[in-house]
Order: C-alpha cells, then sequence, then structure tokens
C-alpha cells in the first residue's frame, strides 16, 4: 500500500500521525480514501468540484504530480506520496 | 661536464611546443585550461583573465585539481615563459599530459601586446590568515574569497532563519551584509535568534545584529533597514543586492519578495520553517523555477500557522539558515550545484532530508514574461489576497 506523508499542518486531521498508508491505484484515489477515513482532510486536500485545492503540492515520489497526470497518475505499491502545503515560518 | 643551467632551459626549451600570446588570447575559454606557474605574490599583482593558479612549487601536487583531463588542452604562463617552459616539459615528461604548450614572453608580452590583465582584490595579511581555511580550498581560495569580499548580499528578517544565517555569512568575509527587519528583540526570541542577546532586549533587532556582526568580523559592512517591506519599497531596497536570503514569516510579503526578484533578476535563497519541518529552495529567475511556480497559491490562514503560533524547534531554523548560508556562499563564488529546480525537505524528528524536483511552470503570472512588463500594481498580489491578509490578521 503506498505511504502518504503528512505535513506539519494536516497532522492534526489524522491523528497527529506524520506518515499514513491508503489504498488506492492512482493520485486521486489513495487521496480521496484517504480522506475518507479522515473526513477534516476532505476540504484540505479537495476543492468542491473534487479537484485537488491549488494551494497543495502532491509529489508521487519526487515529482509533481501536476506535471503527471495529475489525479490520474498511476500510483504503485511501493511509492511514497508527499502532501506539501507551502510554509513562511522564518 | 655537466651542463650549464642555462643550457638546460635552453635544451627543455626545444623540447617543448611554445605558443604566442596571439594564439592565447584567440582560444581563451574553448575548453583550453590555461596555467599561470608563478608565485603567488606575482599572482596576486595581476594575471591573465580565465586563468587558474598552480605555483611551479606545487605543480605535481595541485594541477589534477586544476587541469583533471590528461588529454586537455594546456597552456602554461609565468613572467618570461622560462619556468613555463619547465613546467611544461614536467607535465608532459613526467605527469603524462599529452597536449601541453608553454606561453612565449610570459604575461611580460603578454601586457606589451596590450592584453587584458585581471588584477584580483588582494588579501591583507590579516585577511589571509582569518580566510585561511577557505584560501586552503581550491574550489574557493582567494579569487573566491575575494568575491565573497565583494559580495552584498540581504537578509529579510533577522530572527529564527536570519539571525544563524547572517553569522555564518560574516564569519565567511561577506562584504556587505544588509538586513531588513522592523522588529525590537524579546526574551522569546532567544531560544533560536542565536545573533542576538539578553541584555539587548527591546533594542532594534537590526543594531542587535550589526554588534554581534561587528564583534564577529569588522570587515562587513552592515546595512540596516528597520523598516516592513512592502510594495512601496521592496525595489529600492532590494537592488543592487547580488544574493537575497528569504527568512520572512509571511505569505505576502514572500510573494511580493519573489516578483520583485524576479523583475530585477536576484537570486533568492529561501527557508521557511514550522514545528520540526523546514523546506529549503533557491529560486533563480530564469534559471529555474520561482516561487510562484512551486506554491502558485498560499494556503488559506488556517492552514498557514506561524512559528509564534505553532511553535518551532529552536534549533531547526539554524539547521535550516546554514543551509540558506552554504547557498548563498556557492551562489557567490560560483561553485556546486545550487539547490535551483530543487526542494529540499528537513524533518528534524526523524532525521530525514527529501528532495523533491521543482518545474517551471510555462504559464507562470511572473516568470513566463517578460520581466519588464511585470508591474507594481500586480507584484505581491495573489488570488483571493485582501481575504487572505484579513484572515491572516
Amino acid at each position: 500500500m503506498p505511504v502518504i506523508k503528512i505535513p506539519v499542518v494536516l497532522r492534526p486531521s489524522v491523528g497527529g500521525e506524520k506518515e499514513v498508508h491508503a489504498d488506492g491505484s492512482d493520485v486521486g484515489s489513495v487521496l480521496r480514501s484517504l480522506a475518507e477515513r479522515h473526513p477534516d482532510l476532505r476540504s484540505q486536500l479537495f476543492g468542491p468540484d473534487g479537484s485537488l485545492n491549488r494551494y497543495v503540492n502532491v509529489y508521487l515520489n519526487d515529482e509533481d504530480v501536476r506535471v503527471l497526470d495529475g489525479l490520474d497518475t498511476a500510483v504503485g505499491e511501493n511509492d511514497v506520496l508527499n502532501v506539501l502545503p507551502a510554509m513562511a515560518g522564518g | 661536464m655537466s651542463p650549464s643551467g642555462a643550457e638546460v632551459i635552453r635544451q627543455i626549451k626545444q623540447q617543448v611546443e611554445e605558443v604566442d600570446p596571439a594564439e592565447v588570447s584567440e582560444h581563451l575559454g574553448n575548453g583550453v585550461v590555461l596555467v599561470d606557474v608563478r608565485e603567488s605574490e606575482e599572482w596576486d599583482r595581476g594575471h591573465i583573465p580565465g586563468a587558474v593558479h598552480v605555483p611551479r612549487s606545487y605543480l605535481e601536487s595541485r594541477i589534477e585539481g586544476a587541469a583533471p583531463d590528461r588529454a586537455a588542452r594546456v597552456i602554461l604562463y609565468c613572467a618570461s615563459g622560462q619556468r613555463s617552459a619547465l613546467a611544461a616539459h614536467t607535465l608532459k615528461e613526467v605527469l603524462g599530459y599529452s597536449d601541453v604548450a608553454s606561453m612565449t614572453g610570459g604575461i611580460t608580452l603578454w601586457k606589451d601586446r596590450g592584453y587584458k590583465v585581471d588584477v584580483p582584490k588582494v588579501l591583507t595579511p590579516e585577511q589571509k590568515e582569518r580566510y585561511g581555511r577557505h584560501l586552503l580550498l581550491p574550489e574557493v581560495g582567494g579569487e573566491g574569497q575575494a568575491k565573497l569580499l565583494d559580495a552584498k548580499v540581504l537578509l529579510l528578517g533577522a530572527g529564527g532563519l536570519g539571525a544563524p544565517t547572517a553569522l555564518y555569512l560574516a564569519a565567511a568575509g561577506v562584504g556587505t551584509l544588509g538586513i531588513v527587519d522592523d522588529d525590537d528583540v524579546d526574551l522569546s526570541n532567544l531560544q533560536r535568534q542565536v545573533i542576538h542577546t539578553t541584555d539587548r532586549i527591546g533594542t532594534p533587532k537590526v543594531d542587535s545584529a550589526e554588534t554581534t556582526i561587528h564583534a564577529l568580523n569588522p570587515d562587513v559592512n552592515v546595512v540596516k533597514y528597520p523598516v516592513r517591506l512592502d510594495a512601496s519599497n521592496i525595489l529600492e531596497i532590494i537592488d543592487g543586492y547580488d544574493v537575497i536570503v528569504d527568512g520572512v514569516d509571511n505569505f505576502p510579503t514572500r510573494y511580493l519578495l519573489n516578483d520583485a526578484t524576479v523583475r530585477l533578476g536576484i537570486p533568492v535563497v529561501s527557508a521557511s520553517i514550522l514545528g520540526f519541518d523546514g523546506q529549503l529552495s533557491v529560486f533563480k529567475p530564469h534559471d529555474g523555477p520561482c516561487y510562484r511556480c512551486l506554491y502558485p497559491v498560499p494556503p488559506p490562514a488556517e492552514l498557514a500557522p506561524s512559528c509564534g503560533a505553532n511553535g518551532v524547534l529552536g534549533v531547526l531554523p539554524g539547521t535550516m539558515g546554514m543551509l540558506q548560508a552554504t547557498e548563498v556562499v556557492k551562489l557567490v563564488t560560483g561553485i556546486g550545484e545550487p539547490l535551483i529546480g530543487r526542494l529540499l525537505l528537513y524533518e528534524a524528528l526523524g532525521a530525514t532530508f527529501t528532495e523533491l524536483k521543482v518545474r517551471r511552470d510555462p504559464n507562470c503570472p511572473i516568470c513566463s514574461r517578460d520581466p519588464e512588463e511585470i508591474v507594481d500594481a500586480e507584484m505581491g498580489v495573489f488570488p483571493d489576497y485582501e481575504a487572505f491578509c484579513a484572515a491572516a490578521g
């Protein structure tokens, strides 16, 4: 099952975990299955139309899914998804 | 009877290919390695632009650093062409370089012909001692140190990130450090802002930082900007700086900085921190992506807490600030591979580093355009800017 790395600001929505697992064959299905288990995540990850929020970057391994196939990007069993909103702390 | 020294030199010169300064001038920069084999004092008085310095006395031990490929074209010169001929002979016969030549007449003839000479900034004896460990590194050396001494670096914020970065850049001998910060030193800053001290609580951060920097290295010229960066002052403040270190604590200023630096073509070494996590990247306008390519819009205020609200491990800005300082030194001296087009994530609790690719967005609202088209009114603005700032307070 792919690993999803959760950024600091979203950890309260997944019970404080840094890493979680979720099933799915593409980026969209993995993130939706995660959001089903943790409903607070839904509005943080997705807009009302089901697309990924513009302020959330998602990387499949080291590549931004925006330059791959977005939510349709295929995800393998051993892949790592990094969910990454911008941080401004200095 | 053994031949005289002059006879030996004459014989060796016959065995070495000699090239005229005109030919050297023509081929400069075309993959030819030009090596000055004179002593350091002679090099300091002026050398051929683009040459590398390997004194003849260190030829065998240092030539591989300057010319790692033994099949490359290597041209040596000295003052008049004698020492370079001897050194060329050594390179060819002893060290196995196959395409070596010596420049006829040395730098004396080069100058007589009116070709250009670079006179490097000469370090004082005290500077040679202070920066001695840099001078020993072939990648930095006297030339790199001179670049650092001539460099102008602007630090946005003398806070968590700016404080440690400023210390190391000052120690490294960055000639001009500008510091933008309108805050005063507060007791709660001292857990991480190591440039400030307990007895300076209540004083402006720019003054406190200046005191520490001058105590560490009087070579550094500190330029203080006790103001808040905004659209009305940013271009005036940042213009003329070689590199900007972004350690600001809010999104509007980060977007504003991005747009202004893309407009002026100034690279930004950017870091951000929260809790136990840090992010780092280098945004070099038009050589790589900009901040907006990475983050087209900021997160809503509830997903963008500050260190003040969420806390931060005191050491973390030190770690990230050190990485920023390292990137600044690399950009100034032109060594290594800067973190352009890459985002480095550091997670302190797990002690993990993750590197992600950052692509240039061909439709980026800022860096895909001609910099001159970027107008004041759009700088730093993003969708829902007003609502964002209202929610963030």
